[in-house]
């Protein structure tokens, strides 16, 4: 079991309040990601369930049970680390045994477990070696590794992925994706990359200056977010804005259009424009085009070759016009 | 890439590099050459350099007059147990200076620090009667007791800057594998840091045993280390020099082997996390 549930949880370190005032309730089970920029309190928010920091004042419940001042170590989560955080004077084996035998687990049992775990995480073969003698993938599996021996009530993962390259990072996204699956067990990911978090969560909790924008399943963020932050944060190209006459139209202070959205042509649409730069990624081709609203981001396939300086139309599809009020809140 | 340095200049540096150590060293290669003259060659004038008269008679007289055993043994037993001590209490002090600081800290750190300042004789007196009262007076444990007061602002600041070293969030790892305060610091912090440990070892041992002013004043016969036994063939009469010499010699000779031994752990643990 590892249900969270947090009640009116406000953290303030001295005079700066990081976290005003969160309440959430995370199902057993279920796998939920933190996103927000830089500097939101995605961390602070992690750590405070941890019990790595003190909550000034709210609670924190795990399967009901109020954990808001025990210790860490009372508290039965496991955490992985950005920066790993191995014992580096441990071999790979005792690394992962650690938990087991601050547990007082008997011996024949932690070995089991560690070559268990081991074998799953493909380190069978290094768990004599150090830390150092690892690559960062191998470090990361070993952090993955201590975490699952001990069989916690959840697991919290602080940007596990951020310090690997890009092909490793894919790999390791689907291995933690397949991890939940069979193990069922609750998790929650801090990232601030949006396509782990589309990708990997039943739900995402987008985060602003120490608020809870939106909790909710990836593709309800995606079709219905409910403001403009949330519709600006998720979605890669980013969503485009246009303020003024063109929204009062909408009957809207803004409105907002994602760049798959947009219909283009070269002889005829809804707005004119000037193509400014054209990115082609292969698959597809975004193109920056300059309009009387300014710079929109447009998604089109891959196989567009337009150059800077080509006259375009754009045709916004209607049904998927965001409209968002003078307060940021959509309508 | 190194950097080029004309030849002549390397030459004239390295020749004043031998000629400082030298000079440094010159006092106690006079000590250990006198430990080896008769008394009356040892004050002679013109001075002789390499004794004329090789003799080990001084080491003999010295240990004739005043147990030479026994107060090594004293020294041994306060300088490394007044560091054990400091060790067991600068430890978790220097932990929760570095990983749960405080608004005041560094206040206190830098406190701990200005007791060093003030000469010793400014406390003298009321140690003196603190000791006499509660019986500590040339004894042992007294005297542990006071060489590991004297030392622990320097155990805890040099713990304290080793454990800044330490990324907290190993030490926060090991809280969520369930590590209660105990495991984190004797199966995670002393581990890592035992370089740093080893050394602040070493150094306290060291300035334990050079210690000189509590240990004459507050001892005489008994609890006597080798500073007070050194200090007990200075007389302001008769000839005493090569014999002074040879206690000399004594007194800092385990020392000095421990030092030459260890002065790779020693070099590596004071410049600990300089290089990373
Ligand atoms: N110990 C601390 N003392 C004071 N302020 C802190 C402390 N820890 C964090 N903060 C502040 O709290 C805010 C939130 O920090 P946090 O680390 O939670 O951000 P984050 O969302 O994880 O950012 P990132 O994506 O960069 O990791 C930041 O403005 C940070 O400066
Ligand atoms: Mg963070």
């Amino acid at each position: 079991m590892g249900s969270i549930s947090l009640s009116h949880v406000n953290k303030s370190f001295g005079d700066v309040q990081v976290i005003p005032d969160i309440s959430l309730e995370i199902n057993d089970g279920e796998f939920v990601v933190f996103v927000g920029p830089s500097g939101c309190g995605k961390s602070t928010l992690l750590r405070l369930i941890a019990g790595l920091e003190d909550t000034t004042s709210g609670h924190i419940r795990l399967d009901g049970q109020d954990v808001t001042d025990a210790p860490p170590a009372r508290r039965g989560l496991a955490m992985v680390f950005q920066s790993y955080a191995l014992y580096p004077h441990m071999s790979v084996r005792d690394n992962i045994a650690f938990p087991l035998k601050m547990a007082k687990t008997p011996q024949a049992e932690i070995d089991r477990k560690v070559d268990y775990a081991a074998r799953t995480l493909n380190l069978a073969s290094y768990l004599d070696r150090k830390p150092r003698a690892l690559s960062g993938g191998q470090r990361q599996r070993v952090a993955i590794g201590r975490a699952i021996v001990r069989e916690p009530k959840a697991f919290l993962f602080d940007e596990p992925l951020s310090n690997l390259d890009a092909a490793l990072r894919v790999n390791m996204r689907l291995e933690i994706t397949e991890l939940h699956q069979q193990l069922k067990t609750t998790m929650i990911y801090v990232t601030h990359d949006q396509v782990e978090a589309m990708t990997m969560a039943d739900r995402i909790v987008v985060l602003n200056a120490g608020n809870v924008e939106q909790f909710g399943s990836p593709l309800d963020l995606y079709r219905k977010p409910a403001n403009r932050f949330v519709a600006g944060f998720i979605g890669s190209p980013r969503m485009n804005f246009i303020d003024g006459a063109e929204a009062g139209k909408h009957d809207a202070h803004s409105i907002g259009v994602r760049p798959e959205h947009i219909r283009l042509s070269t002889s005829e649409g809804a707005w004119q424009g000037v193509v400014n730069v054209s990115e082609q990624l292969g698959s597809d081709t975004f193109l920056h085009v300059q309009t009387d609203f300014g710079l929109l981001t447009v998604r089109t396939d891959g196989d567009q070759t337009f150059t800077h300086g080509d006259k375009v139309w754009l045709t916004p599809d209607p049904n998927r016009i965001y409209k968002f009020d003078a307060a940021g809140q959509a309508i | 890439m190194a950097r080029r340095v004309p030849t002549s200049t390397r030459i004239g540096f390295t020749i004043l590099a031998w000629a400082i150590a030298l000079l440094l060293f010159s006092p106690i290669l006079w000590t250990i050459l006198t430990a080896f003259k008769t008394e009356a060659e040892a004050i002679a004038a013109p001075p002789t350099f390499l004794p004329e008269t090789f003799t080990l008679e001084n080491f003999g007289a010295v240990q004739d007059r005043s147990d030479y055993i026994k107060h090594a043994t004293n020294s041994i037993i306060v300088s490394f147990g007044s560091t054990l001590l400091g060790l067991v209490i600068a430890i978790p002090a220097a932990w929760s200076m570095a990983f749960a600081p405080t608004k005041r800290t560094k206040d206190i750190l830098m406190w701990m620090l200005s007791t060093k300042m003030m000469p010793a004789v400014g406390v003298l007196i009321p140690i003196y009667l603190i000791f006499r009262d509660l019986r500590l007076l040339d004894t042992l444990h007294g005297l542990t007791l006071i060489m590991t007061l004297i030392n622990l602002p320097i155990i805890i600041w040099m713990l304290y800057t080793y454990f800044k070293e330490i990324p907290v969030d190993i030490l926060e790892a090991a809280r969520m594998d369930g590590a209660e305060l105990w495991n984190e610091i004797t199966h995670v912090l002393v581990p890592m840091a035992i370089p740093g440990i080893a050394s602040t070892l070493l150094l306290n041992v060291i300035l334990a045993w050079n210690e000189a002013f509590w240990t004459i004043t507050l001892t005489s016969g008994r609890a006597g280390t080798l500073t007070a036994f050194i200090s007990s063939f200075s007389s302001p009469q008769g000839l005493f020099l090569a014999k002074l010499s040879a206690a000399s010699l004594l007194a800092i000779a385990p020392i000095l082997l421990l030092g030459w031994f260890s002065q790779k752990q020693l070099v590596r643990g004071l410049t600990f996390g300089a290089v990373k």
